[in-house]
């Protein structure tokens, strides 16, 4: 497998969606690819982080108009 | 009071917590922390036979994570907003039409992702196609491979990281951005996500490969030994 396979493969091998055969051969290409094995730990340290993000606070007049509008549904419903 | 009916068919009641205001902005009813959030069920149960607190608890429970999804789509405030109270009223006017055979948030998710696509969709009619063929992979080889260090998460407090990731995903194209978020962040599988967007799931797949190599460049710039802070 080169560079670029492995590149192309690169969210299959992160997902755990390769066959064994092609995860193996993957993972020896890492074993001597400093470049490639750089590419999948920050393409795997950048979904952490955005997958770790908090969201922010939601702003509070967001929040009343939000709640304000689900009242006046559940007001029409019970009539 | 709220009252439930688990699994073994017993009806139980929720501690009474006294005289609860419908639906208040002011003064949300909140239940006990003690509750787990593997209640879902339970407060999905308790609203469709219409109890509304139940529903707010859902909604209290919720409402930051489908407002962040619904501003990553859209990345406009106004729409953001929209996008999510109509998810939220669609998804209570049509509550009773959810079959339970995924979680009440991937639900949630699709519809908010359908609000907030529809409104990409208006805003940018020219910019933002799922049809569109993506390009060949000449482009995919990263470039600027640099060393991050030990731990840009420990680096960068959390509000200057919110600040990071806001601004390399507004820069990620729609279409791109658009699947990264429902796979990556709102963690839907590859077949919701293109049932979600009505593409295919190697159409998924390929714009996902391509959203997560493009984060990584344009992250870089920040992460990067002595990069931009």
């Amino acid at each position: 497998m080169n560079c670029k396979s492995v590149i192309r493969e690169i969210s299959n091998f992160i997902d755990g969606a390769l066959e064994p055969a092609e995860k193996q051969e993957l993972e020896r290409h890492l074993d001597h690819c400093e470049d490639c094995k750089i590419v999948v730990d920050q393409t795997k340290l950048t979904i952490d982080v955005f997958c770790d993000s908090e969201p922010v606070e939601l702003p509070s007049d967001v929040r009343t108009r939000l709640h304000e509008a689900l009242r006046r549904k559940v007001k029409e419903n019970t009539q | 009071m709220l009252c439930v009916t688990l699994m073994d068919g017993k009806a139980r009641r929720w501690p009474d917590i006294g005289p609860v205001p419908l639906l208040s902005a002011t003064n949300p009813h909140r239940l006990p922390s003690g509750i787990a959030k593997e209640d879902e069920h339970l407060l999905v149960a308790a609203a469709k036979r219409g109890d509304a607190a139940a529903f707010e608890e859902l909604v209290n429970r919720y409402e930051r994570k489908i407002f962040r999804l619904t501003m990553n789509i859209t990345r406009n405030r106004e729409d953001a907003e929209d996008a999510m109270q109509d998810a939220f009223l669609k998804s209570y006017a049509h509550l009773k039409d959810f079959q339970e055979d995924s979680r009440f948030y991937t639900w949630l998710v699709r519809i908010a992702a359908n609000e907030a696509l529809m409104r990409l969709r208006k805003r940018r009619p020219n910019q933002f196609s799922l049809d569109e063929p993506i390009e060949g992979d000449e482009d995919l080889m990263p470039r600027e491979l640099e060393d991050w260090g030990p731990s840009p998460e420990q680096r960068f407090a959390q509000t200057e990281m919110q600040e990071i990731l806001s601004d390399v995903i507004d820069k990620l194209e729609p279409d791109f951005r658009v699947v990264f978020v429902l796979r990556d962040i709102e963690e839907l599988s590859t077949e919701e996500t293109a049932k979600t967007l009505g593409i295919s799931v190697p159409a998924v797949k390929s714009r996902l490969l391509r959203a997560r190599l493009k984060l990584r460049q344009k992250l870089n710039r920040y992460f990067k030994q002595g990069g931009t802070n």
